[in-house]
């Protein structure tokens, strides 16, 4: 997706990668306002999945927010300085998602 | 209004909780404040306006053509909500409505990481439509969105979908997409209308109630504007996307030939149904609404649910469009105050006559609409075995089909036993409609007959350090204490 009209933009990363976006954006938003359709893998089969209603009923969109996994991007609205994982497949009691 | 940042600046007891800032919630919520009652307006979106009016204080679409004039009609409900002194949450989450003790309700509630309990006289839920599931091959992939969700980027964020995009399926709200999104900017290259050339014979006979129907002219002047100027292919009887990891086309179906389309996006529609699980999982009775072709919360003229003090307003008792939803909020708002003593019933009735008489124009020819854009048998049920059917847990067509054939699975809820659909954190919204009809499909029954899933709070998912931080009720702590 791209914007028809940019405004002030915040600054997060996404995996790592250093990204911009709308103040005033969900975190889904932003993460389609820069290109990235797929932001989670599913527990089942691992399917790449993306934003798919926009309005907190799917769960595709679900993302690690600053280590907090299982949060609803759609939901979110993005802050300066968010860091943003992709949720990878099943969670692991232990693993870096909580 | 008074807006609520942070969860210890809710109240411990209101008199009234909305649940849903959308046009039956401000509505609700507004009119209840105007009578002196308190009120919490709780809503999930970072700003008011539910999704028809999303992002409708800022939105960054500033050309107003570009969403319509009827968009712009929502700011007057915020408007009118901004004076009273109704305590207004955004960001926040209602995942339970309990009865108390107190005769009212415990609602639990959850904003920013934080859960609270707290309680209400009486609970307005407004928890307004969702897209019907559209279920074809490969609409999991990334790159396939509701035609809502495009709308949804678009006022909220000024986004439209970058690439070649398709818009398919069936319903007044797939034309407008349309024609918003080429408005935006989009690369529409085709438009896929799915409606049932037969459902012209079904709905004819509701026709001249349209033709005196507020839709009339507003319907025409989409469509005409849409046909005008995009690409439709009509008689579609089936669509596949395409694509590995990622979307790239779209194969459709018209007079038994297949075409594969190329494209980047493809938003799916097929009409909208009540939001029902927090009702459903409140105990609210539910039926199944056989025109509107969906599960819809059983209420009554002044729009209560079977549970004394729990009304459910808008569109989440019935479809009837952002006007009638708003109205509908208002009538509730009445009959709640008269509920908790705080209006005679002649009083409410005298408020309440006009606003009905409103609410019947605003319906006249919803009924015509209804019939025309019922979906296809094939959308509601997929014919082909590998469309996956719970998005969440991944479980197809062909496994339903199989459980309920082969297993014997008569409901829902003895399919989520078999096959986990429905247990995922959707909690059936995506996957509960198409369950339903393919069981009742593959057992030659109604989906009345067939019945729904039964929920249960919490109806979103909450974080187990959530839980465990609830300040415990007495109730609880003598429970442990025993
Ligand atoms: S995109 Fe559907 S819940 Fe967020």
């Amino acid at each position: 997706m791209h914007e028809v009209k940019p405004a002030e933009a915040l600054g997060f990363t996404f995996d790592g990668r250093a990204l911009t976006a709308r103040a005033g954006d969900t975190v889904a938003a932003a993460l389609l306002a820069n290109g990235v359709q797929a932001c989670r893998q599913t527990p089942v089969s691992g399917a790449d999945r993306g934003p798919y209603c926009m309005m907190g009923v799917c769960f595709d969109c679900l993302v690690v927010i600053d280590g907090v996994g299982n949060r609803q991007g759609c939901l979110v609205p993005l802050r300066e300085g968010m860091r943003i994982e992709t949720q990878a497949g099943r969670r692991h009691p232990d693993g870096a998602q909580s | 209004m008074i807006a609520i940042t942070s969860i210890g600046q809710v109240a411990e007891h209101y008199d009234i909780a909305v649940v849903g800032a959308g046009p039956a919630g401000l509505a609700a919520a507004a009119r209840a404040a105007e009578l002196g009652l308190s009120v919490l307006l709780a809503d999930e979106n970072p700003a008011p306006g539910g999704q028809i009016y999303r992002a409708i204080t800022t939105t960054p679409v500033t050309k107003r053509a570009v969403l319509g004039e009827d968009y712009w009609k929502g700011g007057a409900l915020v408007d009118r909500l901004r004076p009273t002194n109704a305590a207004y949450a955004p960001g926040c989450t209602i995942w339970s409505v309990a009865p108390d003790e107190a005769g009212g309700f415990e609602l639990g509630l959850s904003l920013g990481g934080q859960a609270r309990l707290i309680a209400a006289g009486q609970v307005i839920l407004a928890t307004g439509a969702q897209e019907r599931p559209f279920p074809i091959p490969g609409w999991t992939l990334p790159g396939v969105m509701t035609a809502g969700a495009a709308q949804i980027a678009l006022k909220a964020s000024g986004l439209v979908p970058s690439g070649r995009t398709v818009i398919a399926g069936c319903g007044p709200l797939l034309y407008l997409l349309a024609g918003q999104l080429a408005a935006a900017g989009a690369n529409i290259v085709a438009v896929l209308d799915t409606t049932p050339r037969r459902n012209w014979l079904a709905a004819i006979a509701a026709f001249p109630d349209f033709l005196r129907s507020p839709y009339l002219a507003k319907g025409l002047k989409l469509m005409a504007a849409a046909r005008g100027k995009l690409p439709f292919k009509t008689g579609v009887t089936a669509l596949a996307a395409e694509g590995s990891g990622k979307l790239t086309g779209v194969t459709v179906t018209r007079g038994g030939a297949a075409e594969t389309i190329p494209c980047d996006a493809l938003l799916l529609h097929q009409g909208v149904i009540p939001g029902i699980n927090l009702a459903n999982a409140a105990g609210c009775a539910q039926h199944f609404d056989a025109v509107q072709h969906c599960w819809t919360p059983t209420v009554d003229g002044w729009f209560a649910s079977s549970i004394p003090g729990i009304a459910i307003a808008g569109d989440g008792a019935g479809i009837g469009g952002a006007e009638s939803a708003a109205l509908r909020g208002e009538v509730a708002a009445l009959d709640a105050a008269r509920r908790l003593g705080r209006l005679a019933e002649a009083e409410r009735d005298a408020h309440a006559a006009p606003i009905r008489a409103e609410l019947a124009r605003s319906l006249r020819g919803r009924r015509f609409l209804d019939l025309l854009y019922r979906p296809a048998p094939q959308f509601l049920a997929p014919p082909a075995d590998e469309t996956i059917v719970c998005r969440c847990e991944e479980v197809t067509a062909g496994q339903i089909r199989d459980a309920a054939s082969r297993l014997g699975v008569t409901g829902p809820n003895q399919m989520k036993a078999f096959l986990r659909c429905g247990m995922g954190p959707c909690q059936g919204r995506l996957c509960g409609p198409t369950v339903v009809e393919l069981i009742a499909q593959e057992r030659g029954v109604s989906a009345e007959e067939t019945g729904y899933y039964r929920l249960r709070p919490p109806v979103k998912p909450v974080t187990l350090s959530e839980l465990a931080a609830l300040p415990p009720t007495d109730a609880a702590i003598k429970a442990v204490v025993r």
